[in-house]
């Protein structure tokens, strides 16, 4: 934790803090603002779960992991001074949880080599680990959830979107905007109609938009929805009498409080989710050792809640990564590059995640030099309004690598040429 | 006591016009300067750069341009945060489109298409004044921020919609990019602020800053002295985009190296700026800074001194930090409407009689 500009009133400077035996994994959460619905229980997800590996096996290899927090509310002048504020501090790993933040640390961490992992959201293109070295995005990123949500709609109309009307509703900023060349190659290969509606950030507003859709009657509308849009979004999708079943959400648009508030009429509303959501026995391990110790982020309250499981998820991949770190280095005590070597030789199998109790809650996945993007599989769920809970519709999907792959090679190549840098792993 | 006129004396006009007429404040500003160009640059780091220093010259530069428009013309503009948009956009154009030229001359570009856009916007200005202008100009900045994420030739098409910086350098020092010092991101903004800062203060108090004034302080009169209204406002709209576009382009290139046009330049940004100038001082480029530093320095302090020292929760601070500052904001307006400035200049006056006052 920074108190470097504490002695500013005092008019003195004085040098940073003493060097930290511990292990740092700096958590940028945002628990105020339009998005806090989303990052409060992803944040109490990702601390619990370092504080349950500190409390229960005594640390990470032996070393305590140490989580300075740090508010952006997702403002991204926030998020560098956030990220400025942690870095001296030996941080081992950043995951802003946001795209627009994500893109002001790609060159920072790249030039203070931090790694940089953001899961499921961020740049697509960093999945091209040959000229993204020090950037991931495992186990899935947007372009995979846009070609996830195609294939199970294929499943569902028999093997062909021909002539459908297919609506992207989506956050009208640089995260809302990353499926798009995706769904618009998809279009043209599966040959149904793709209308693109965006809704300004935060999102509260959405009246028009509805009414659009009302009009155009579409046969799906996928939605690329954050934080309060969601909650507007499937309210109004109510109030027009849209079908539930027909709305289908992304990763960061199917938790519990994006369809609370609409009651029973979210019943049927489906997304997708990248990580299974089921009462593991972990979740029995961070109640005793976490919550009932009084050491949870939060109140214990979002324990097993979809973005807290994700944000414990992200976590437990941090911790993973850090323990392969280890192992290849033979220390105990690594630093940001080895972290960034354990991330590119992460392995997580079945037996591994079973061994963690949260069996199966997420996809088999190798990272590799080259292939920073993991499997990109996902599942589909489906919000069950009479007993609260998500049901799973299906098994984890692969996505089309036919259609991502070149938009991927295409995208990071470019960056690489404008950015002078040479692909790596040949 | 402080400030002593005693032997302080003035043979010519223009040594009695001079910015600084006392002494003591005179040799203050050349150690400011001294150690803001030969002290500074050497202890910077990575933090002090990226979170203090470079928003607040940059945010000190919007500044002067909206108190060129507003506290020197009167002419009430809500668009700030567009029209810093334009410089950014402008300069990501001219730096994606011409790889070769210098960014400085990138930047400069920015502000100079942003004055352009300004002058557009600014006729309307010739019919409506006050709270409609302000509007004609609300209306500017959700135009400009709409069409930025509507066009995709202006983000050069690429997938997300975000403008990045690429690398590129002044005197073979990278100022933008990922491979950018602290010193170097520091010396290009303040040089920059540096310079229109001086600029300004000379404009003002020409014959265009004093037809500035005339215009603000009573339209009719000042037309029928001669002052041509025409001009005046069009000018001020013209000097005042230029230097809220070089903001935009610095914040963009220099200090962020990367902007979602909604996000980064949003009304929210119009806001902040107008608080600043309102806080530091209506028609005074001290305001000017002095309102930059206390919006963008006072919530770094206040949440380093809450979460860092008393270890608060982030979010709680998060809140308080939003109390304090509005109480604060509250508070210096009761006391003193006229802003910082004001204030610094009556503690001058009461410095200059310590300790025998009247």
């Amino acid at each position: 934790m920074t108190n470097r500009l504490a002695p500013l009133a005092l008019g003195v400077l004085l040098a940073a803090g003493p060097a930290a035996a511990d292990l740092v994994f700096p958590d940028l959460s945002y628990r105020t603002g339009p998005f806090a619905a989303g990052g409060v229980p992803f944040s109490d997800g990702y601390q619990d779960y370092f504080t349950l590996v500190n409390e229960r096996d005594g640390g990470i290899g032996g070393v305590k992991a140490r989580v300075p927090e740090c508010e952006t509310a997702y403002n991204t002048e926030k998020g560098v001074e956030c990220y400025e504020a942690t870095k001296g501090d030996g941080a081992l790993i950043y995951q802003p949880l946001s795209t627009g933040i994500t893109y002001q640390l790609i060159p920072k961490v790249e030039a203070d080599h931090i790694p940089l992992h953001t899961m499921g959201y961020g740049r697509t293109s960093a999945a091209n680990g040959k000229v993204f070295e020090w950037v991931f995005n495992y186990p899935a990123n947007y372009w995979d959830g846009a070609s996830v949500v195609i294939k199970y709609l294929m499943d569902e109309n028999g093997g062909s979107l021909e002539g459908k009307k297919i609506t992207l509703l989506y956050h009208n900023s640089a995260y809302g905007k990353e499926p798009i060349p995706t769904l618009e190659a998809l279009s043209k290969k599966h040959g149904f109609r793709l209308t693109l509606i965006p809704v300004d950030s935060p999102g509260q507003e959405q009246k028009s938009q509805w009414l659009q859709i009302r009009r155009e009657r579409p046969d799906v509308v996928v939605m690329w929805g954050w934080g309060v849009m969601n909650q507007v979004a499937i309210q109004e999708a109510a109030n027009i009498g849209f079908p539930m079943d027909h709305f289908i959400g992304n990763w960061w648009a199917g938790a519990e409080h994006d369809v609370a508030s609409a009651g029973m009429a979210a019943d049927g509303y489906k997304a997708l989710n990248m990580n299974r959501v089921v009462d593991y026995p972990v979740f029995a391990d961070i109640r005793t050792h976490v919550v009932e110790k009084g050491l949870a982020a939060g109140d214990g309250s979002n324990v097993g809640s979809v973005l807290y499981t994700r944000g414990m998820y992200a976590a437990m991949l941090a911790v993973e990564a850090a323990k392969t770190a280890q192992e290849m280095t033979g220390t105990a005590q690594i630093d940001a590059a080895m972290m960034r070597e354990g991330m590119e030789h992460l392995e997580m199998t079945a037996a591994r995640m079973e061994a963690l109790g949260m069996p199966g809650i997420g996809p088999e996945f190798t990272v590799s030099c080259a292939d920073h993007g993991g499997s990109g599989m996902a599942i589909v769920q489906q919000w069950n309004a009479g007993d609260k809970e998500w049901v799973p519709l299906t098994d984890f999907i692969a996505p089309d690598a036919e259609v991502i792959a070149p938009l991927i090679e295409a995208d990071s190549t470019a960056f690489a040429a404008e950015n002078g840098i040479t692909p790596r792993c040949d | 006591m402080f400030y002593r006129e005693a032997g302080d004396f003035k043979t010519s006009y223009r040594d009695d016009s001079q910015t600084f007429p006392i002494g003591f404040d005179r040799y203050r500003y050349y150690a400011v300067l001294v150690l803001a160009f030969a002290v500074v640059p050497f202890v910077i780091d990575d933090y002090w750069a990226s979170a203090i220093f470079v928003p607040f010259l940059i945010y000190a530069i919007a500044a002067i341009g909206l108190n060129i428009l507003v506290g020197y013309c009167g002419q009430l503009s809500l668009g700030t945060g567009g029209f810093m948009a334009v410089g950014a956009y402008a300069c990501y154009k001219l730096m994606t489109a011409f790889p070769d030229l210098n960014i400085v001359f990138c930047i400069l570009g920015g502000g100079l298409v942003t004055a352009a856009v300004g002058v557009l916007f600014g006729l309307p200005s010739l019919r409506i004044k006050g709270f409609y202008l302000a509007v004609a100009t609300l209306a500017a900045q959700f135009f400009l921020v709409w069409l930025f994420n509507k066009v995709p030739w202006f983000y050069n098409y690429s997938a997300s919609g975000q403008i990045s910086a690429p690398a590129r350098s002044v005197f073979g020092q990278p100022v933008t990019g990922a491979g950018v010092e602290a010193w170097a991101q520091y010396m290009i903004c303040l040089v920059f602020a540096v310079v229109l800062a001086w600029a300004a203060r000379n404009l003002t108090r020409g014959t265009v800053g004093r037809s500035w004034m005339a215009i603000r302080d009573m339209d009719i009169a000042a037309e029928i002295i001669g002052v041509n209204p025409l001009r005046a406002k069009l000018t001020a709209f013209a000097v005042s985009s230029f230097y809220i576009g070089i903001a935009g382009a610095l914040f963009f290139a220099v200090y962020l190296g990367a902007v979602e046009v909604g996000e980064a330049f949003g009304i929210q940004k119009s806001f902040l700026i107008l608080f600043m100038i309102i806080i530091g001082g209506l028609g005074s480029i001290f305001g000017s800074f002095a309102g930059a530093a206390f919006l963008v320095l006072l919530p770094v302090l206040l949440k380093n001194v809450l979460v860092g020292s008393l270890g608060w929760p982030t979010d709680l601070t998060a809140h308080v930090q939003l109390m304090i500052l509005g109480a604060l904001i509250i508070g210096f307006l009761i006391a003193e409407p006229h802003g910082l400035a004001q204030l610094w200049r009556v503690g001058k006056e009461k410095l200059r009689l310590w300790p025998f006052p009247h």
